[in-house]
């Protein structure tokens, strides 16, 4: 579904990604995971068309989509949780789903959704008419995920969902990450909480300083010992 | 009491007019941080359209049969005539400095106010040039002493459906939604499917076309409109808008009324000679004791 080759992504003069490849397969959940700075949120800002890599290619369904700006990207049916969750602080909890869907014309399929989004996450109903800005962290972070969710991604771009939440939350959030993937969203998910992204993903790349080190099905990197002493805190 | 009243009505319609085109500072400022300088002038070409339609209407003789009607049309040809200008302002000056330093495009907009104003007066001649008001300049009423002419009350009025219709636009549909979107958050906006180019042009055009409408209310309540109209109100417009706190647009109705009654009320009982002076005052004490203006806590949390 979204094969990324050899990209090299620079912010100015910092290289950021120095070759970076990776391939997600229809119905996966893929994970990466790397410690700070490693060039995660690049990565993905790249898939986004964010940024845009000065070498290699972003393939999505075969297509070079490397180039195209982050708002046509999109529409293809690939959607981002940025770090941080960038709930629009303004705009109402209902607004900020609204802009979720924002490229959609279905008016059906778009409330159909937005009930979905109620089900899986009745505190955002609660809230609706609140402005993002006055929710707590583990509620924007259901918002980021409802929004994203109001594009129908074939692909979700997850840039670490568990950040600043309290585990009882993370919990609950990942729950509905693999329910989300078993109801047929093909996930990539960027993390630096390892532990919890080899327990939910099928495979998982391991970025340091730019580069793709590792790689493999998530069980088999959960035992690698190089990636239990750097990434899972063993000794 | 009956000076005091007229004052107030004044005021008000004074203040509507700036509350207008502050409005096209704000929401320009709000969406790409530029204090677009030629703003002034949108509004003054809008009161040369205004008056080339209703001088060309009365020399066909027109006019005096369809008043109403030459009347809306002229507005209408001013807001169209302004939303192309711009649009054009946008694309040429503006957009390919989109990456560039803020000054670059401050400077920018400088340069094309100069520009503007004086393309005006090179096709439009130095001197005033006259509204064709006498058909509408003739009723007016009296409310506990004061003389309200019907033309203040179509300002008034005009304004308010103007301002209802904006802040329908911008708190209920997708395309105002997005808007403001971008104005909090480009990077995710993108990230949503938003064009950030077109949400830009789309509130160029809004300003611009509230600006408009401005121009031919002033050409209307003057009686006639010159090349550098735009200038002065220009500034007191900028100046309310930065009162009511940049960005925001419920400040930049709040600061074009608090600046048309203050001008009034300054004019009325202080100088009237200086009565161009309280804006700048205004301007200058609000800078220094609170930048962010009366409700302007939007724009320190907008990222760029
Ligand atoms: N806007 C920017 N300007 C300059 N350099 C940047 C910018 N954003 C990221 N970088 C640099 O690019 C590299 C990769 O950053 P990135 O944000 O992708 O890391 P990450 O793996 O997501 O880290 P974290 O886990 O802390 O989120 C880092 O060295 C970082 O300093
Ligand atoms: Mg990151």
């Amino acid at each position: 579904m979204l094969k990324v080759e050899e990209i090299h992504t620079y912010y100015d003069h910092i290289h950021a990604l120095k070759g970076v490849s990776l391939e997600i397969r229809e119905g996966e959940i893929v994970c990466l995971i790397g410690s700070n700075g490693a060039g995660k949120s690049t990565t993905l800002m790249t898939i986004s068309g964010v940024l845009h890599p000065a070498r290699g290619r972003v393939l999505f369904d075969g297509q070079d989509i490397a180039h195209r700006p982050a708002d046509r990207i999109v529409g293809l049916g690939i959607c981002q949780v940025p770090e941080g969750r960038r709930i629009l602080p303004r705009l109402s909890v209902a607004d900020n789903l609204e802009m979720g869907a924002f490229l959609r014309r279905d008016r059906e399929g778009i409330r159909q959704d937005l009930e979905k989004v109620y089900e899986l996450f009745p505190v955002l109903a609660e809230r609706r008419r609140q402005q993002g800005g006055t929710l707590s962290g583990g509620e924007q972070q259901m918002l980021a995920i409802g929004r994203a969710l109001m594009g129908r991604p074939r692909l979700l771009l997850l840039d670490e969902p568990s950040l600043g939440l309290a585990p009882i939350v993370v919990e609950k959030i990942f729950g509905i990450i693999q329910q989300i993937n078993r109801d047929g969203t093909t996930i990539l998910l960027v993390e630096q909480n390892a532990n919890l992204a080899l327990g939910v993903s099928d495979r998982a790349y391991v970025l340091e300083t730019g580069r793709v080190t590792l790689s493999g099905p998530s069980r088999e990197l959960a035992h690698d010992e190089r990636v239990r002493k750097a990434y899972l805190g063993e000794q | 009491m009956e000076t005091f009243l007229q004052q107030m009505v004044n005021g008000l319609t004074l203040g509507a007019v700036y509350a207008l085109i502050a409005l096209g500072y704000t929401m320009v400022y709000g969406i790409i941080q530029l204090i677009n300088f030629a703003h002034g002038e949108i509004f003054a070409a809008g009161g040369y359209i205004g008056v080339i339609t209703l001088s060309f209407l009365q020399s066909r003789g027109v006019l005096e049969a369809h008043p109403t009607l030459g009347l809306v049309l002229a507005f209408a040809l001013a807001m169209v005539y302004c939303a192309f200008l711009a649009v054009a302002l946008e694309r040429m000056a503006y957009r390919p400095l989109r990456d560039a330093s803020r000054l670059s495009l401050l400077l920018s907009a400088l340069g094309m106010s100069i520009f503007f104003s004086n393309g005006m007066m090179l096709c439009q001649g130095v001197y005033d040039k006259a509204y064709p008001i006498q058909l509408y300049s003739t009723g007016q009423f009296t409310v506990g002493g004061a003389v309200v002419s019907y033309i203040q009350v179509y300002i008034f009025v005009g304004a308010l459906i103007l301002m209802i219709g904006l802040n329908l636009f911008v708190n209920r549909t997708r395309l105002g939604k997005a808007m403001r979107a971008t104005a909090q958050d480009k990077v995710m906006s993108a990230l949503l499917g938003i064009n950030a180019n077109r949400t830009i042009t789309i509130t160029f055009v809004i300003g611009s076309v509230l600006a408009a409408a401005a121009g031919v209310m002033v050409g209307l309540y003057y009686g006639s409109v010159r090349f550098d109209m735009g200038f002065i109100p220009g500034i007191k417009a900028f100046a309310a808008a930065v009162l009511g706190g940049i960005g925001n647009l419920t400040g930049a109705v709040l600061g074009g009324m608090i600046i048309g009654m203050v001008e009034v009320f300054a004019a009325g009982y202080l100088a009237s000679e200086y009565k161009d002076v309280f804006a700048f005052i205004i301007l200058i004490l609000v800078l220094y004791f609170r930048p962010t203006g009366i409700m302007g806590e939007q724009v320190d949390d907008t990222r760029v």
